[in-house]
């Protein structure tokens, strides 16, 4: 503070640019969804079957404004309904996270075991989420089991892929290191296998999650009767409620894209800058 | 002219090894008998080196020199116990080597020092491996001691990537020795550095040596720096199939000042009769490779 006051111009003059960069910032984008809502309400004109924004907004006024309600069975407010995803997601995403940091080391340390799983994990990682779905259903015959293995099986791929990519690239240099002091398994393990393959295991663990909750959507969707936000899209389809669908959309975008921060964030806090 | 070829005395070569008995002495620290390496590839066996042998005294100071792709880091990964020789026996103190092992300590070439641990974690965890039965105290002050040893008992906090490359390789070095390795291997610690770091480090590693007197086995490309450190100086032939052309005694007496054995004659007729090696008898033939 003291040296903007010695030198007002010049400082004044900095934070004057730096604000208006800011400014501009957040106004390009803003003014862009605004210029696209306007092409998206002026082609609603013509196709009744698809409100355009307006229309969206008079008609889900009530979920926008009340996220909270809750009237018992399915009929709760969006963020009950974002809510029991995310507790879905969540579940099913820890049961990934830690099978496939685990399996994924295993493998990467073993070169036969590697090259037993690799092809079969690298066909299973293409079977799309829904085609799952219908076994999880089968066989584990509730819907709730079913959609966490849903989730468990997309999400478990890449986390496991890339900590195997992770361990098998570990410098030479280390295990180097670790031979010539002899170090014990568990330090090993601690101090050199597990930090050095942690860019890689987070790599997985981000696209994991936009995995895990693109699979819960489609999940949801084929299983009747549950809250969550991917049935509440079908009960919409269901009574014809084409606002609500596109409401809950937007929500599940801005969930999508708050996790993907989220996991952003956690890499920058526990790798600083690291290579 | 005569000035020019180094005196007999000085020049043992490696046609005449000695006789390895069944009980090492001191004078049989580390040996190398009938050593050969080869790799296989598709072009059929690669010989890289072939028929080295080499005796070292427990204490001595021996640099490694010779042309890139000699084979000089082969030797080295043979003596620390990375690799295996295809024929002939390495051994330390009458033992086969045959794996790596914190007696034979190796500063790497590229530091290899842990970049999430501190540096004080990385001398740490060394001399947690080497001595778990120590008490946490004792292993502390053991750090502590070669941190303060090498001057950087200020930077203890810091973590590889914040220091200088002249810190890391000290901080690389203080690791190595605080676990009193038998044999101190070091493959060219100081390539990486700019001149002045360089010879500063080299007096470092001097001083520290005059203390703990290991034996030392360092590749070098550095004449002057082989001279300035070393008891005998190896020189390899070229390769494939390299082998130890010839070993010079470097018969300065320690502790070395740099600008007094500088000014002795006879540094200058071992370091024109070690260039005369390098670059005529055995110069680098560039289609090799």
């Amino acid at each position: 503070m003291t040296i903007a006051q010695k030198r007002p111009t010049s400082s004044g003059f900095a934070l004057d640019a730096k604000m208006r960069q800011r400014i501009d910032d957040v106004l390009t984008p803003v003014v862009t969804l605004l210029i696209l809502l306007a092409i998206w309400q002026f082609f609603s004109l013509f196709n009744q079957n698809l409100p355009g924004p307006i229309r969206v907004v008079q008609e889900t006024w009530k979920l926008i404004l009340y996220p909270f309600y809750d009237k018992g069975g399915t009929d709760k407010g969006l963020f009950w309904q974002v809510f029991a995803s995310l507790q879905r997601v969540a579940i099913g995403y820890t049961f990934a996270a830690i099978v496939g940091i685990s399996v994924g080391i295993i493998i990467g340390l073993n070169k036969r075991i590697y090259k037993g799983l690799d092809p079969i994990f690298q066909i299973l990682r293409t079977v799309p989420p829904l085609a799952w779905v219908p076994i999880a259903l089968a066989a584990l015959q509730q819907n709730q089991p079913a959609a966490l293995f849903v989730i468990f099986i997309t999400a478990v791929w890449p986390i496991l892929i890339n900590t195997s990519v992770g361990v098998k690239q570990i410098p030479q240099d280390y295990t180097n290191v670790a031979q010539v002091l002899q170090l014990p398994k568990s330090e090993f393990y601690f101090k050199i296998l597990f930090p050095s393959a942690l860019p890689y295991i987070f790599t997985g663990l981000r696209i994991a999650i936009g995995l895990a909750w693109l699979a819960i959507i489609a999940a949801e969707i084929v299983m009747s009767g549950i809250v969550g936000i991917g049935f509440f899209i079908w009960n919409a389809y269901q009574n014809g409620q084409v606002s609500e669908i596109i409401l809950a959309l937007v929500y599940i975008g801005l969930v999508g894209w708050g996790l993907d921060k989220l996991m952003e964030w956690l890499q920058s806090r526990i790798l600083p800058g690291q290579r | 002219m005569k000035t020019l070829s180094a005196p007999e005395s000085m020049v043992s070569t490696s046609k005449n090894p000695r006789s390895i008995g069944s009980t090492a002495t001191a004078d049989e620290f580390l040996v190398l008998k009938d050593v050969k390496k080869s790799f296989p590839t598709p072009n059929g066996e690669y010989v890289v080196l072939d028929g080295v042998n080499l005796t070292i005294k427990q204490g001595e100071f021996i640099c490694l020199i010779g042309h890139s792709g000699c084979g000089k880091s082969t030797l080295l990964n043979m003596v620390s116990g990375f690799s295996q020789p295809t024929a002939g026996t390495v051994k330390l103190k009458g033992q086969s080597i045959t794996r790596p092992g914190p007696d034979r300590m190796v500063v790497f070439q590229g530091y290899a020092l842990l970049p999430w641990l501190t540096v004080y974690e990385n001398v740490y965890l060394a001399v947690n491996a080497v001595y778990p039965d120590k008490s946490k105290g004792e292993k502390d002050d053991i750090v502590k001691e070669h941190l303060k040893m090498v001057g950087l008992l200020e930077a203890m906090e810091k973590t590889p990537p914040q220091i200088s490359g002249g810190m890391r390789q000290r901080v690389a070095i203080a690791r190595a020795l605080s676990i009193r390795p038998e044999v101190l291997v070091l493959d060219e610690p100081f390539g990486a550095l700019d001149a002045i770091t360089k010879e500063e480090l080299q007096e470092e590693l001097l001083k520290i040596w005059n203390n703990s007197r290991n034996t030392v086995l360092m590749i070098t490309h550095d004449i002057d720096e082989a001279l300035f450190l070393a008891d005998k100086l190896v020189m390899m032939t070229n390769g494939p199939a390299a082998q130890i052309g010839e070993v010079l005694e470097i018969p300065f007496k320690r502790p070395r000042d740099r600008s007094r054995i500088m000014e002795m004659p006879e540094y200058y007729k071992i370091r024109n009769y070690a260039l005369d090696f390098l670059y005529n008898r055995f110069a680098h033939d560039d289609t090799a490779e």
